[in-house]
Formats: C-alpha cells, sequence, structure tokens
C-alpha cells in the first residue's frame, strides 16, 4: 500500500492554456497512488498512470453509486453527479440502454450531412464579419450546441437562452451553487415543458423517444426523462465547444502537424482521436471520482476498499508506459484507447456526436481557409478559469 | 432444457470503449483494446440484450438458435430521415 502520511493539496496549482503541471508525471514514476485533499471532501488517491487510470474507469470493483453516500472529493461545495452518473451496473444499464440507442455511431453518422451544412452556413457568416474573427464564438460555440439541440430537438427560438443556462451549470467556480441552482432549475423547467408538448404531439426527436419510452413501457419517470435530457445537453455543449477551440489552437501551433494534415485529409479520424488524446480537456481529475468496493490492486499499490480515486485522464494520456513519446502530438499515431472519452460503463454517451462534431468543424476549416493563423500572438490568448473544462475564453484567427 | 443464443463482436467495428466489459463482465471482455465474448454460446440472458443496445459501436449482435437477430433492438429512440 501506498503511503498515507503524504498529503498533497489538490488541484496542484493553476493551469496554463494546454499544459499539464509537471508534478503529474512525476507521480506516475514515483508515487503513482498519491495521497491528496481537495478543497471539499474527503482525502482520495490520484491515479496517474494509463493502467490504473483505465481500470478505475472500467472495472466494476470501482463504483461511481457510493459518491452518493460519501463525503466525495471535490472542487466545489457540491458534488458533480445526477442521474446514469450516480449509478453503477445493474441499476445503470437501464437507463444507460434507452439513452444509448439514440448516440449509435451509426445513428450520428445519420446528422452528418446537417452537420457539414450548419458548419458551412456558420463559416460564411465569419467571413462576412471579416477579419479577425473569434473562432470560439463563430463556430465551436455554436456548432455543437446547434447539433445537440437538433438531436433533441429543441426549437430554434430557444437555442440561445439555452445555452447561457448549460453554460452556468458547467460552471465549477464561476457562479455560486445558488445563481447555479437557479439556471439548472429553469433549465429543467423548459425541458419539463418540452416534455410536455411531446406527450401532446409526439416528436421524432430524442426527447420524443423518450417520452414515448416513458409513455408506452413505463420504462421511465417523468423526472428521468427531464435529467437524461439535461445530462446530454450539458456534455453535448461545453466539452466539444471547448475541444473545437483546443484542437485548432493545437494545429495552429504545430505548424507541421497542421500541413500533415491539410496534405492527407484522409488523416482526420485519426487525427481526431491524437487530439484527444493528446489535449488535456478537463482542468485537473476527472469531476467524478470513484469508490473501490474490496481492497482494489493497481500497478501503484493496493487501493483500499471503501476509498475513493480521482483519475488524471490527461496524465494517463500521456503516460509514456501506454504512447510513445506522449508529448509529441503525432497525427499518424494510433491513440486507440484514449480516455478523454472515459471508459467502460460510462463511456461518454456522446462521444459519436462530439466525433462527428470536431471531423466535421476542422474538416471545413482546413478546406476553406488555406491561409489559417491566429490573430494574435499565443501568449496573448486569454484562458478560462473557473470552469471544469479548458479552453481558450476566444481564439482570434484570420485567414 | 433452457434457451442457447450466440452472441458475436464485430471487432472491426469496436471501438474499445469498455461499455459491455463494465456491464456484464461475465460475457464480454477486452483483448488488445476490444471486446470479445467470452462464450459465443450462452443461456439465454437479457443482459447479453441490454449490452447489444448499448454498443456506442453497434458492434454486438445477439442470435437466438433459430438464427433470429435478438439484439441490437431498433424499436427504441427516435427515428433519424
Amino acid at each position: 500500500m501506498a503511503d498515507p502520511t503524504t498529503v498533497r493539496s489538490y488541484p496542484f496549482g493553476p493551469i496554463h492554456a494546454l499544459e499539464i503541471d509537471p508534478t503529474y508525471f512525476w507521480l506516475q514514476d514515483h508515487e503513482p497512488l498519491a495521497r491528496v485533499k481537495l478543497p471539499y471532501g474527503e482525502e482520495g488517491w490520484l491515479l496517474t498512470r494509463y493502467d490504473d487510470v483505465r481500470t478505475a474507469l472500467g472495472d466494476p470493483r470501482f463504483s461511481l453509486a457510493q459518491a452518493t453516500v460519501r463525503d466525495v472529493p471535490r472542487l466545489t461545495p457540491q458534488r458533480y453527479g445526477g442521474i446514469l452518473t450516480d449509478q453503477d451496473p445493474p441499476d445503470h444499464t437501464r437507463l444507460r440502454r434507452l439513452v444509448a440507442k439514440a448516440f449509435t455511431a451509426r445513428r450520428v453518422e445519420q446528422l452528418r450531412d446537417r452537420a457539414e451544412r450548419i458548419t458551412d452556413e456558420l463559416l460564411d457568416e465569419m467571413v462576412k464579419g471579416g477579419q479577425p474573427a473569434d473562432l470560439a464564438q463563430a463556430l465551436a460555440v455554436p456548432l455543437p450546441g446547434l447539433m445537440v439541440c437538433e438531436l433533441i430537438g429543441v426549437p430554434y427560438a430557444d437555442r440561445d437562452q439555452f445555452r447561457d443556462w448549460v453554460g452556468a451549470w458547467m460552471s465549477v467556480t464561476a457562479l455560486s451553487p445558488e445563481q447555479r441552482g437557479d439556471y439548472i432549475g429553469r433549465l429543467a423547467g423548459y425541458v419539463a415543458t418540452l416534455a410536455e408538448q411531446r406527450r401532446q404531439t409526439p416528436t421524432d426527436d430524442l426527447l420524443g423517444a423518450l417520452v414515448t419510452a416513458q409513455e408506452e413501457d413505463d420504462r421511465l419517470t417523468a423526472e428521468e426523462v427531464v435529467q437524461l435530457t439535461l445530462v446530454i445537453l450539458a456534455a453535448g455543449y461545453e466539452s466539444t465547444a471547448s475541444q473545437i477551440v483546443n484542437f485548432t489552437y493545437a494545429l495552429l501551433t504545430h505548424p507541421d502537424q497542421l500541413a500533415l494534415l491539410r496534405s492527407r485529409p484522409d488523416l482526420m479520424p485519426g487525427a481526431v482521436e491524437e487530439l484527444m488524446r493528446w489535449v488535456p480537456l478537463l482542468a485537473a481529475a476527472d469531476v467524478l471520482p470513484r469508490y473501490a468496493l474490496v481492497d482494489v490492486e493497481l500497478s501503484g499499490g493496493t487501493v483500499p476498499a471503501g476509498e475513493p480515486v480521482l483519475l488524471a485522464k490527461h496524465a494517463a494520456n500521456r503516460d509514456p508506459r501506454r504512447y510513445e513519446d506522449p508529448d509529441r502530438l503525432d497525427l499518424t499515431r494510433d491513440a486507440q484507447g484514449e480516455l478523454g472519452f472515459g471508459h467502460g460503463a460510462h463511456h461518454c454517451l456522446g462521444a459519436p456526436l462530439a466525433r462527428l462534431d470536431i471531423q466535421t468543424a476542422l474538416t471545413a476549416l482546413l478546406a476553406r481557409f488555406p491561409e489559417l493563423r491566429l490573430a494574435v500572438p499565443e501568449d496573448r490568448i486569454k484562458w478560462k478559469s473557473g470552469m471544469a473544462v479548458r479552453g481558450p475564453v476566444a481564439l482570434p484567427v484570420a485567414w | 432444457m433452457s434457451e442457447h443464443w450466440r452472441i458475436a463482436v464485430d471487432r472491426e467495428a469496436c471501438l474499445g470503449s469498455g461499455v459491455c466489459a463494465a456491464t456484464a463482465p461475465g460475457h464480454f471482455r477486452l483483448d488488445d483494446g476490444r471486446s470479445r465474448p467470452v462464450e459465443d454460446d450462452v443461456e439465454a440472458d437479457d443482459i447479453v440484450l441490454d449490452v447489444a443496445d448499448m454498443c456506442p459501436a453497434e458492434a454486438i449482435t445477439v442470435h437466438d438458435a433459430a438464427g433470429n437477430r435478438l439484439a441490437p433492438d431498433s424499436d427504441i429512440g427516435p427515428r433519424t430521415a
């Protein structure tokens, strides 16, 4: 068992751009089970090695449901979590199965034309507005928002309002718990109204399908319909928007890789996987700690039964034990198995949609703007703070 | 005698999400990052139908002894035009 006498304060310090604190890599080598204390909650073990993080994500001996009855290590007074992420199989399986049907790779693939059309329209607008333009507001934020609204069935007129509510929900420290709760309440009320409309007039969108599952087969409660929709919305907005900006930034600051991708557009699907691996989306460890149900032997020691582990997925994705020369962004690499979308029973439901959004956005940017570049020096870019995910506040580009 | 089903995983389509192995560890395991059935031929068990429905790559299929496809099931979720 690891030495529990050294307890580190976590997170380690302020984050800068897409850099990963070197402490993570020191821990990989010297303290793969590191005792940490977060601003709130009990102490936990920080996992940094790929194999350990993957085990904690996918092995049924680790539980998310336990987090509902424990004083979870966390960054905020309130803990993260909700429907789906508060459950373990087999309880989790009933709901996950119903929602998963909407997110298969095949079904999302059918939205590709729609994604391409939306992207083209957004880029038309960006060009009309002239140079420089903020890529975040012009493309990265509206595209995934519109796509998830498309999937769920949120009316066009309500979409801006919706995005503000969801953005507030995803905030870690930018808002007070009361403000956050207020936004979530308004969002839930709105979704309940949309669901009610679908009870009167059935629709073919995701919310319509969830309502049908509730009405016909009694497989969902009305409350579950709302909660599931909220989870999908939250996941579909901020994280994908941030990654489109982050990936564009990564390409523009790695000219050799950008040139390679321009010359070989066929590399795009694999390039997105490699960018998922290389770019640290989360500001810190995964917001959902897992609890060991029994003593679990990991590469760095034993996690005692009943104790929580925090998963540094971004460090795991740069573990030299798993990926050769891990800090190098190499778009020709086989990044399969990267942990950005998680792993196991809670693997990101929206991964196929996120991949579609990102591939479509990057493909269109490269095809339309052969001279795409940052419009300000790299060190002038302002990065988000107080949010669960990283990303530039704005990404000024010229073309 | 209890009913038997046949499980197949398309290893080309599999994305290695690990949803199956975590949800039904008795029936699926990851091998070299991709899923495999622990046994191809299993006694009827609803969990394998659930898992086939949950696979994000739709890489898992379940057939009954007569060769009828039991999962993935296509009656859940939105129809897309």
